[in-house]
């Protein structure tokens, strides 16, 4: 298994160059010249000269792309054009917040979800069936930025349960940490439910039909040990890889509920990154989620392993 | 649907019996639009920084809320008769944040980091300085390369901020990532798009004066959360509340709102001469230009768009402003007259004109009601929305006709000005050029009186009331909503946050 995983790593490693390059040109494609915004209003061409020659902005790009490569081996990922930060220092300050967003929404997502889909597939046609399909769809269509102003306006303004916005990291204060990420994942985890609950659904249903269900059916088996311990578990390889993408993808940031929750994670540093064509942010995010889904794509494969015995002889 | 979700997380607080923490009154929690950039006062650039450095850097002169100039750091000055010298006489006893003591050799080094920093975004502003002069502890003169009326007022900002010279000679262009200055709180901590904290220095001179041990900034972009958030008493004052949101802040008993009207503008820039897009009917005939600006009746405008939050306009300066040209009053809407303009100028059944607008919904309502006023009058207007920084660099690389583009407001008049109407000037996006206004100009920056100056400035208006490279539209008016236990708050034009003599009173 060892050595499946790190071929796959090998393989890994062109995309992620590919990546970064795609990334480099694309900020070159971008219309908007990242001096006028960080000259500020008066835009002074002496200051602007010296701007460019700083960071080097009149290099041939494949000379910038080079010298940023060489850097970035190193370790070193460039400062801030817009606060001289130093991009290590501003991805492991946003990091763990992510990671706490994201494992919190996955908690939510995963506790709804998968039950909800195991049950509307046992009791395909009925009721409980129609009623879930109903929540999943909505969860799927609300808004996330709808969801959160109106949690925000009752339970922040009208009970004054919850703080309305903001982030405690962890280490600071663990239950104010908890209770300021509650609504945000919350309204992230229930759209993810949603996903998951549908997918839960159609591959319970698949596998409910097959013979060997029926089988352990026939056996006598008790219903419950039918579903949870022959059924879902076969079931449970595609849930596994849509689990980890959409962990990918929440650690990649969570753009709209970063912004209305003000969670100072990687989706608000990408997004404000971009619209002040901070270069240097730009690509150490993108570097650094491209590596976090291709770890999460090792991982659905490692776990794929420890479900399905069959795998390992391979 | 959402009563569902309601409930679900209800029944989670519940389940885990978690209580609502106290709001500390001592540590004043303040939200900001936006997440301030590199917190070094020669190197930035946004507004929320300024409002940050308010209550951390002192500078060497303020302004009243009438604009008027007052000591600071600087306790008095005058002015040499021939305009090239000022001499100043410095506040004793004030220490930087690091224990380093302000004095005369301190402003000479920060005057000189300003204007030599390869990152300073300053030098502009202290042009004029061609050298300083330490004559005394806690004297100091600046010499000048001729009169500059506008010099005070520059150090009234960003230029004018003190900063520890030993701190900036260690830290170099890495100052900002932990400034040292002497104002009321010092440095504590960043986190980026997260908070910026300031604690209560106690060596500050005027330390008697400031009543909180600490100060939070906290951004938050979006306007009905940082509402929310004021509402649920997680944060103590916000700025820039939106027109929007005034009658829900209004309707609550426990928040007070303020307002001011800003030093800026909001406006059309044209496309005079600037590369081959100037050379269009816009563009070549000042008639079509104050056609268009017949068209628009600005008080609808402000009540449509900014539920008469704002205020109207017409200069470049609102007409609460000492500077304002009385002659030149807004003028009502005259749709005839705008039509015989067009006429006159050889477009009798109307014409096209495209305008470029930032993508945020603010600008682009602004137009949309532009657009349809104008239409009335058979300007066809075309909206083409940009992302700023495109927007931006287009319009300086004269690839556009028009422009929605506002400036943020400088308290002297000549900042509002000088660089978009004279042929040099540095953000003269227009290309617009007139011997006669760059005389004008450069006369107002040497007047040695407010009167000759206020002379030549309606003088300078009513070329541009004529030539109208840049049709005004409103003055954005910054709105504060804050705790009613915030007392002795006082707006100001510029739209700083001064902490000194605000309580908090339970």
């Amino acid at each position: 298994m060892l050595a499946f995983l790190l071929r796959r790593f090998l393989i890994a490693i062109p995309t992620i160059v590919i990546i970064s390059i795609m990334v480099f040109a694309l900020q070159q494609l971008l219309p908007g010249d990242p001096l006028l915004v960080l000259a500020g209003e008066e835009r002074d061409p002496e200051v602007l000269e010296a701007l460019r020659e700083k960071y080097r902005l009149n290099d041939p790009i494949p000379v910038q792309y080079l010298a940023w490569v060489g850097n970035a081996l190193q370790g070193d990922l460039g400062v801030s054009l817009r606060t001289n930060q130093p991009v290590t220092e501003l991805m492991a300050e946003k990091l763990p917040v992510t990671i706490q967003l994201a494992v919190m929404s996955m908690i939510f997502a995963l506790v709804i979800g998968i039950p909800a889909g195991i049950l509307s597939a046992v009791k395909k046609g009925t009721a409980t069936d129609y009623v879930a399909n109903v929540v999943a769809l909505s969860g799927l269509s609300i808004p996330n930025f709808w969801l959160g102003i109106m949690l925000i306006l009752l339970v922040s303004v009208k009970w004054q349960l919850l703080p309305a916005s903001g982030y405690v990291p962890l280490s600071e204060d663990f239950g104010q940490s908890i209770r300021t990420m509650l609504m945000p994942s919350f309204v992230l985890g229930t759209a993810l439910a949603a996903t998951l609950m549908r997918h839960t659904r159609s591959s319970m249903i698949g596998v409910l039909s097959a013979d060997y269900v029926r089988t352990a059916r026939a056996k006598g088996l008790a219903e419950r040990v039918v579903i949870l311990k022959h059924a879902f578990r076969n079931a449970l390889t595609p849930i596994v890889t849509l689990t980890a993408l959409l962990f990918g993808e929440l650690v990649a940031g969570a753009v709209l509920t970063e912004q209305i929750f003000t969670i100072p994670g990687f989706g608000k540093l990408v997004v404000d990154a971009v619209f002040n064509r901070d270069y240097a942010v730009v690509q150490g995010i993108v570097l650094v989620t491209a590596i976090g889904f291709i770890f999460m794509n090792l991982f659905a494969d490692a776990m794929y392993y420890v479900l399905n015995p069959r795998l390992r002889g391979h | 649907m959402p009563h569902l979700k309601t409930a679900m997380i209800t029944a989670l607080i519940g389940a885990t019996a978690l209580t609502a923490s106290p709001v500390l009154a001592k540590d004043l929690r303040i939200a900001l639009q936006s997440d301030a950039d590199v917190l070094d006062p020669d190197q930035s650039r946004t507004f929320v920084g300024r409002i940050v450095y308010a209550s951390m850097c002192d500078k060497l002169v303020d302004i009243t809320p009438d604009l008027e100039i007052i000591p600071q750091l600087a306790t008095s000055w005058t002015t040499s008769d021939d305009g090239t010298a000022i001499t100043m006489q410095l506040r004793e006893g004030v220490v930087f944040h690091d224990g380093t003591p302000f004095n005369a050799e301190a402003v000479a080094a920060n005057i000189e980091r300003s204007q030599t920093l390869d990152e300073s975004r300053r030098k502009s502003e202290l042009k004029s300085i061609t050298s300083t002069e330490v004559t005394g502890e806690y004297e100091i003169v600046l010499n000048l390369a001729g009169p500059d009326a506008t010099l005070m007022a520059q150090l009234a900002d960003r230029a004018g901020m003190m900063v520890s010279p030993t701190a900036a000679a260690e830290a170099g262009a890495d100052f900002g990532l932990n400034p040292v200055c002497s104002g009321a709180f010092s440095f504590a901590e960043r986190v980026a798009q997260d908070k910026i904290v300031l604690t209560k220095f106690d060596d500050y001179w005027n330390a008697d004066a400031i009543n909180f041990d600490s100060v939070t900034f906290l951004p938050i972009p979006d306007t009905t959360v940082r509402l929310a958030n004021l509402q649920s008493g997680d944060i103590d004052m916000l700025e820039r509340l939106a027109a929007t949101d005034l009658a829900q802040a209004n309707a609550d008993d426990g928040i007070v709102v303020d307002s001011a009207v800003s030093l800026g503008y909001q406006g059309i820039t044209f496309n005079i001469n600037n590369g081959e897009r100037g050379d269009n009917p816009w563009g070549n005939d000042k008639r079509l230009r104050q056609a268009l600006s017949y068209a628009i009746d600005r008080e609808a405008l402000n009540q449509v768009v900014f539920e008469g939050a704002f205020a109207p306009g017409n200069q470049p300066f609102p007409s609460t402003s000492p500077w304002y040209n009385q002659s030149f009053p807004v003028e009502a809407r005259d749709i005839d007259k705008a039509k015989s303009l067009l006429a006159e100028a050889g477009f009798p059944d109307g014409l096209d004109l495209e305008v470029q607008v930032p993508n945020s919904t603010e600008p682009l309502a602004v137009m949309q009601v532009v657009q349809a006023m104008a239409a009335e009058a058979g300007i066809n207007i075309t909206l083409t929305s940009k992302e700023f920084a495109t927007l931006l660099s287009d319009q300086s690389a004269g690839d556009y006709t028009a422009s929605q583009i506002g400036w943020s407001g400088r308290v002297d008049p000549d900042g509002n000005n000088h660089q978009f109407v004279t042929t040099d000037g540095g953000i003269n996006d227009s290309k617009f050029s007139d011997a006669k206004m760059d005389e004008v100009m450069n006369a107002a920056r040497v007047a040695g009186s407010v009167e000759e100056r206020k002379a030549l400035y309606d003088e300078a208006i009513a070329l541009m009331m004529d030539e109208l490279n840049r049709v005004f539209l409103y003055h954005v008016n910054w709105i504060w909503a804050y705790n009613s236990s915030l007392k002795g708050f006082t707006p100001y034009p510029d739209g700083m946050i001064r902490l000194e003599n605000v309580t908090w009173e339970e």
